[in-house]
Formats: C-alpha cells, sequence, structure tokens
C-alpha cells in the first residue's frame, strides 16, 4: 500500500519550509533511511531521511516549492502500483500539487496524511558550491583570502591549481608604487609596495539571509522599546569564582550560565514576557514551557541555542546542556531540536568588553535581553566613591505585547537574583 | 673520479672490505670458482681462498640460515641470493628471523649481515626469474632493504650494508651491472636511509630508485628539451625510508610522478604517494601519478616483456598528466 510523506515540522514556530532539491527521483528505488529531499527552514537545511522501503511513485511538488507544514510532498509504494492521480498537471504550484495530493491519498487508500513521522531529520553545515580545486590552491586561497568562487579553474575538469591562483592574482591592475617626488629614498629603503585587493560580490550566505530576514520582520513588525538597568555583581562573581575552584575545567561555569537561570526564574513572576505574539488569530500565546534561547556566533551568522524548561534546571545542568548545543552549533551537527522552541531570548557580548547593547527581537518572541560586560567602576556608596563591579544589561520588548512599566519591574526582579545569586542555588 | 660500471663497484666494495675486515666472508650459489652469476665476484676465489668465498648447494633457505648462524657468532656474511626470486624459498628464515632476533631476544643478538641479490625485469628470464618484489621485503620492521641506482651509491651504501649491525637486503638491478659513473675512491660510506635528489628541477618532482632512476634520469633529459625541469628524488634505501628531499621537493614542484619497476598495487609508489598525501596535503596541485609495472606475469617474448615493464614513454606520460 502506497505511504505518503508530509512536510515535516521542525519547530513549533516553523509554519512551511522550502523543498530545495529532490535527492529520490520519480521511478528510483529508495530505503530506510535514505535521503528523499532536503529542505530549507528559516533556519537551517535538513535532509529529509525516508523511514519506507519502496519505489517513489510521486513527487507532489517541484524543487524550489514552498510548502506548509504536514502537506504531502510524495507517494512511495510499490513498483507499478497504481496512484490514480491526474497525469496531465500543468502547474507547478504547491496548491494545485496539494489538490493532487488529496487525491493521491485518497488513491492510495490512506485514510490519516498526518500519521506519525515517516521522516528522520539533520541538520546540515552550510555547504559552498561544490568547486573543485586542489589542496595547495584551496590553502592558497585561504591564506590570502582569495573567494574560490572568483577563480577561474584550468585543470581537468575546471579544477583551480596554483597557477590559476597566480594569475588571478595578476589579473587586477596593480598600480606602480607611488613615489613622491619631495621624498628622496632614503639608501637601503624598499620601495612602498601598494597593494589594491579587488572588489568581490559573493552571494548572501543562507544563515546570513535567513538571520536578515527574521530580523528586518522583527524590526519592522514589532514596536521595539528598550530598558537599561545596572546591575552590582560584585557577589555574583564571588560565587561563582568559589564554584568554580570545586569544578574541573571543563565544567567550570559562566556568567551567563547564572544569567540564563536567573532569567528564567524571573520570568515565572512575569508570564507576559514569555509569550508569542500570532496575527494570523490574533491571540497572544502564553508558553507554558520556560525556553531560554542563547545567541550564539556561528560561522557566517548566529543560532539560537535553546535550553528548555530552564527554570526546573540547575546552573550545573543548564551549563553543560548549552555547552553541548554550542558544541554542536560551532561544528555544523546542531539537531533542529537545539535551535527551535525558544521562548525568550538572552544575548551576551560581555566578552568582548561591551558596555551595553540593545538586541533586536527574536520573532515571535515578546523580549530578548542583551548583557554586557561586568567591569570594575567607581560607585558611590554612602557617599563615598567605591570600586564596584557592575554590569548592564537592556531589554527589548514588543510594545504589542508589554509596556515599559513591566520591562523595568522585570529588570528589577531580574536583580534579586543577579545580586543575590545564593538565590539561583536554592530556588526552584 | 673514475668511471666505472655498476658491477666494478659493486665488487670493488666487496673487494674492499673483505680486506678491511676478517671477519667478513661471501657465501652464495656459484660465487667462488666461477666467480658470480653476474660475474661480481670473480677472482675473489683464488685471493681470498675457499674459507672465506663459500659455494653452497642449490638451497636458499640453507644460504640464509648458514649466514644468520654465523652472524650470531659474530662473523659478517655476505649471502648472495642469485635472484630475489629465489629469496622466498629463505623468506622465513629472511623475515622471522634475521629480522626478528635483534627484538625477540631483547637486544642481546645482533645479526650483521647482508643479504646480495638481483631484483627485476628485461632479460627474458620469463615470470618467475624477473619480479621486482622489492615492496614486499620492505613491508618488515627489523630489515632494512637498499636498492641503489647509480654505481657511487651501490659502492658506498653497500660498504655501510656490510658494516651495519642489522641484517641489511642490499638489491641490485639486473639490467644496470654495466651502467657506467663517477665513483670516488677510498673509503666513501654512503649512510643507508637516506634519499638524494639527484637532479635539481623545479616543475615537477619523480620519485624513484634502482633501474627506474636511470629511466627518469632519460626521461627528465627529453623534458628539459622541452623546458620542463623535472627533479628527480632517489630513495636509495626502501627501508627505512627518508621522505625528507621527497617532501621538500614536492613542497616546491607541487606535482609528482613515483616511478617504480614493481607492480603498481600495494606497492613502493602506493606507500610514497600516500606519505605524500599524509604530510604535504596542502601543496597538492594536481593528483600524483604512479609508473609501475603492467600487473601481470611478466612474459617471456621480448616484445611483451618491454611492453609490460615501464619505459621512458611511461614516465612522459605520466609527467605530462601532472603538469
Amino acid at each position: 500500500m502506497a505511504e505518503i510523506v508530509n512536510m515535516p515540522k521542525l519547530g513549533f514556530d516553523m509554519a512551511e519550509g522550502t523543498l530545495v532539491r529532490w535527492v529520490i527521483h520519480e521511478g528510483d528505488h529508495v530505503a530506510k533511511g535514505e535521503v528523499l529531499a532536503e529542505i530549507e527552514t528559516d533556519k537551517a537545511t535538513v535532509e529529509v531521511e525516508s523511514t519506507y522501503e519502496g519505489v517513489l511513485l510521486r513527487q507532489l511538488v517541484s524543487q524550489g516549492t514552498v510548502v506548509p507544514i504536514n502537506d504531502p510532498i510524495a507517494v512511495i509504494g510499490q513498483p507499478g502500483e497504481e496512484v490514480n492521480l491526474d497525469a496531465n498537471v500543468g502547474s507547478e504550484g504547491a496548491l494545485e500539487k496539494s489538490k493532487e495530493a488529496e487525491q493521491a491519498i485518497e488513491a492510495a487508500g490512506t485514510s490519516n496524511p498526518a500519521r506519525g513521522p515517516v521522516y528522520e531529520i539533520r541538520v546540515l553545515p552550510v555547504l559552498a558550491e561544490a568547486l573543485h580545486a586542489s589542496p595547495l590552491a584551496r590553502s592558497m586561497a585561504s591564506e590570502m583570502g582569495i573567494d574560490l568562487r572568483l577563480v577561474r579553474g584550468s585543470g581537468p575538469g575546471g579544477r583551480i591549481t596554483k597557477k590559476d591562483i597566480e594569475s588571478y592574482l595578476l589579473k587586477p591592475s596593480v598600480p606602480d608604487p607611488v613615489k613622491s617626488p619631495s621624498q628622496t629614498p632614503i639608501a637601503g629603503d624598499a620601495p612602498v609596495k601598494t597593494f589594491i585587493r579587488e572588489t568581490r560580490i559573493v552571494p548572501i550566505p543562507k544563515l546570513r539571509a535567513a538571520i536578515g530576514r527574521r530580523m528586518a520582520d522583527s524590526t519592522q513588525q514589532a514596536p521595539h522599546f528598550y530598558v537599561t538597568h545596572e546591575y552590582d555583581v560584585s557577589a555574583l562573581t564571588d560565587r561563582r569564582k568559589e564554584i568554580n575552584l570545586l569544578l574541573a575545567v571543563d565544567d567550570k561555569l559562566s556568567v551567563n550560565d547564572f544569567i540564563v537561570r536567573a532569567v528564567a526564574l524571573t520570568l515565572l513572576e512575569f508570564p507576559n514576557l514569555n509569550t508569542s505574539i500570532d496575527l494570523k488569530s490574533n491571540t497572544l500565546i502564553y508558553h507554558g514551557e520556560i525556553n531560554i534561547g542563547v545567541a550564539v556566533a556561528v560561522e557566517n551568522g548566529l543560532l539560537t541555542a535553546v535550553n528548555r524548561n530552564t527554570d526546573q534546571k540547575t546552573i550545573y545542568q543548564i551549563s553543560s546542556e548549552l555547552k553541548n548545543v554550542v558544541l554542536r552549533a560551532r561544528d555544523g551537527k546542531v539537531r533542529p531540536e537545539d535551535i527551535e522552541g525558544s521562548t525568550f531570548t538572552v544575548s551576551n557580548l560581555g566578552m568582548y568588553d561591551v558596555d551595553q547593547f540593545t538586541a533586536i527581537i527574536n520573532p515571535p518572541e515578546a523580549a530578548i535581553l542583551a548583557i554586557g560586560s561586568a567591569k570594575q567602576v567607581p560607585v558611590v556608596v554612602n557617599g563615598e566613591i567605591r570600586i564596584g563591579n557592575r554590569m548592564n544589561a537592556t531589554l527589548s520588548v514588543d510594545h504589542r505585547i508589554s509596556d515599559g512599566a513591566e520591562g523595568a519591574r522585570f529588570l528589577q526582579a531580574l536583580a534579586n537574583f543577579i545580586e543575590e545569586p545564593l538565590r539561583l542555588l536554592i530556588s526552584f | 673520479m673514475p668511471r666505472i660500471t655498476m658491477r666494478e663497484a659493486i665488487s670493488q666494495a666487496l673487494w674492499e672490505e673483505m680486506e678491511r675486515d676478517p671477519s667478513v666472508f661471501i657465501l652464495g650459489e656459484e660465487v667462488g670458482v666461477w666467480g658470480g652469476s653476474y660475474a661480481v665476484t670473480k677472482g675473489f676465489y683464488d685471493h681470498f681462498g675457499p674459507e672465506r668465498v663459500k659455494d653452497t648447494p642449490i638451497a636458499e633457505a640453507a644460504i640464509i640460515g648458514a649466514a644468520i648462524g654465523a652472524a650470531l657468532t659474530g662473523l659478517r656474511p655476505i649471502a648472495e641470493i642469485m635472484t630475489i626470486n629465489f629469496a622466498f624459498s629463505a623468506f622465513d628464515h629472511i623475515i622471522n628471523e634475521a629480522a626478528k632476533f635483534h627484538y625477540m631476544f631483547a637486544g642481546q643478538m645482533m645479526v650483521p649481515m647482508v643479504i646480495r641479490t638481483v631484483s627485476g625485469g628485461g632479460r627474458q628470464l620469463a615470470a618467475t626469474h624477473s619480479q621486482t618484489p622489492d615492496a614486499i621485503f620492505a613491508h618488515f620492521p627489523g630489515l632494512k632493504v637498499v636498492a641503489p641506482g647509480t654505481p657511487e651509491d651501490a659502492k658506498g651504501l653497500l660498504k655501510s650494508a656490510i658494516r651495519c649491525d642489522d641484517p641489511v637486503l642490499f638489491i641490485e638491478s639486473a639490467t644496470l651491472y654495466q651502467l657506467r659513473g663517477e665513483v670516488s675512491e677510498g673509503d666513501n660510506l654512503i649512510p643507508i636511509g637516506k634519499s638524494k635528489i639527484q637532479r635539481p628541477g623545479k616543475d615537477v618532482t619523480i620519485v624513484t630508485y634502482s633501474k627506474m632512476l636511470d629511466t627518469s634520469i632519460k626521461a627528465a633529459d627529453l623534458l628539459a628539451q622541452e623546458g620542463i625541469e623535472a627533479e628527480i628524488v632517489d630513495l636509495r634505501t626502501l627501508r627505512p625510508l627518508d621522505m625528507g628531499p621527497v617532501l621538500e621537493s614536492f613542497k616546491k614542484t607541487n606535482r609528482a610522478v613515483v616511478a617504480e619497476e614493481g607492480w603498481r598495487s600495494y606497492g613502493v609508489g602506493a606507500e610514497v604517494v600516500a606519505r605524500i598525501y599524509e604530510e604535504a596535503f596542502d601543496y597538492v596541485d594536481a593528483p600524483i601519478q604512479r609508473v609501475a609495472q603492467k600487473e601481470v606475469p611478466l612474459p617471456y617474448n621480448r616484445t611483451m616483456e618491454q611492453l609490460a615493464l615501464p619505459q621512458i614513454e611511461d614516465v612522459l606520460k605520466a609527467v605530462r598528466e601532472v603538469l
């Protein structure tokens, strides 16, 4: 009996995916675990693997089609099995195809198209298009910062070799060293070489484009307001030092681990800031889970590493879970659950010596917290100037969901945990 | 420096070492009264006497076994195996005894012996007497394998081999005995385990040894007429393999051909190419080519034999392939 493969849902806020490429062609045999197609979501390109064995009887959507989640994309069955579809389909559109799909489902005698998962997913690192270059050419290009896509290969099959890199370097007109007549060259001085690097035009990497789309949507649609608060982090710094003395090098806690837990516990008191807005139904979704996302820099952009039910975990658990996700993210081996499903995001640039900054809300969340560096600064205590440890945090909030007063109260409440970090160790 | 043949160079090395050290002696088939099947030991029997130049029965296992026993008692035997094809009969003694005793007895015993033998085809000796199984012997730790390609190297390396406290398989090429070259006079030792750049160049590296060194030099002469400067690295020793000059040359030229007379599969070329990919991957600008014997038992028919053996044209073709 024929089986239907649907567009997988790869995260709670995923509504549709683009079928980028069919890997198995119609009429070809497909084994269990074999990759059927590649699907691009807002956040990653994933491979959809078949959990059926059989022949791919029909591709129900063409490459490049945007398909809503759970809509059928393919039919797998026995060779020669009848799939009673109207063979003469002119339109390639997803809607037309969906109708076709309905017929296919009927034809296949499947009563429940949204049956259990028929795919396994694996996130692919963002790869450059296949490009042939010798190892030497690759190492030369990376050393000199040359984009190999701009170099013409003269080797077999268009392979780029050392010679091609050298002629590429010669191509741009390098002006003669400019000598000022007033400057008398000092004996033994080498002439000054002027080197002009070629202007390069490169396609926007997928991840960068996805970030761009989401951030543009967020800034255009969500009216942001910002509230900044200064925290005394002396106690946090001391407690962290004491705790880390007890931990192995790989297990040591970061300031961010404390902040992530502090935010999760504070959100318990501020459910309004742990929501998503759904414009289609004009509703607010109050999430039952507090899942803290942490912005992680990766090659070509950033991902949100998600920690689930953060309010119910110890700092140690949060720390080790986040470390694992960050490792996978930087290796390009991130899993969908690692980057999907956050309800509130923390973005920390503390390690870069940043006083404070404002972050763009990660849609469809209600708010994002931007953390600056913890610094020693002069502070006034009881009319005297002393050395204090301070850290700024700026909350960006969607004005459609909340107001300045609530944002300010959230930051105040957060101080209870950040400035008295022992609470983070006992509260549950 | 006098220009002498490979045969004379090897003969000189043996003569000088026997004069220098009374513990050195020769044993093998027809090495005495007959003067050696390749005439390398002509005159030795009359000069050194039957005690030090011993004719043996046609029994390779006995020759190697006796040599090992003599070496264990402190002598320095030079066992001649008429062709390397006959060494298979003595394989167990060579691999499991000569190459292992130092290790198995924790250094209490040394096996200071040389096995002189002849490898390669091209003399119409048919499939069982024309093989080039050098790589097989180079596979085993404990056995040094030397295979010179010039008279100078043959003399200097053989003297080092005779003075070496470990067993050394010294491989001569059947078709190189008449090759002439300048040879230093006197006690010029060449260390075992050192590759050498035999000809400088900048466009492509040809890695080779023994007979194929000569072939490669002839190919390089032709390439030079086209303006292609090939650098030739002679391995000289197959174990221990010295990749230093190979890598140094390859990092300059980024392109290489490895030429050997034996079969391609699991050969010396396979080892050298793998090492280049492992140790100089970022310098590779084109897939490395191997020149080797066709994968057939070597035919007796002269035309077919030459077709199966790697020729100058094969080296030229491989060089053009990588450039």
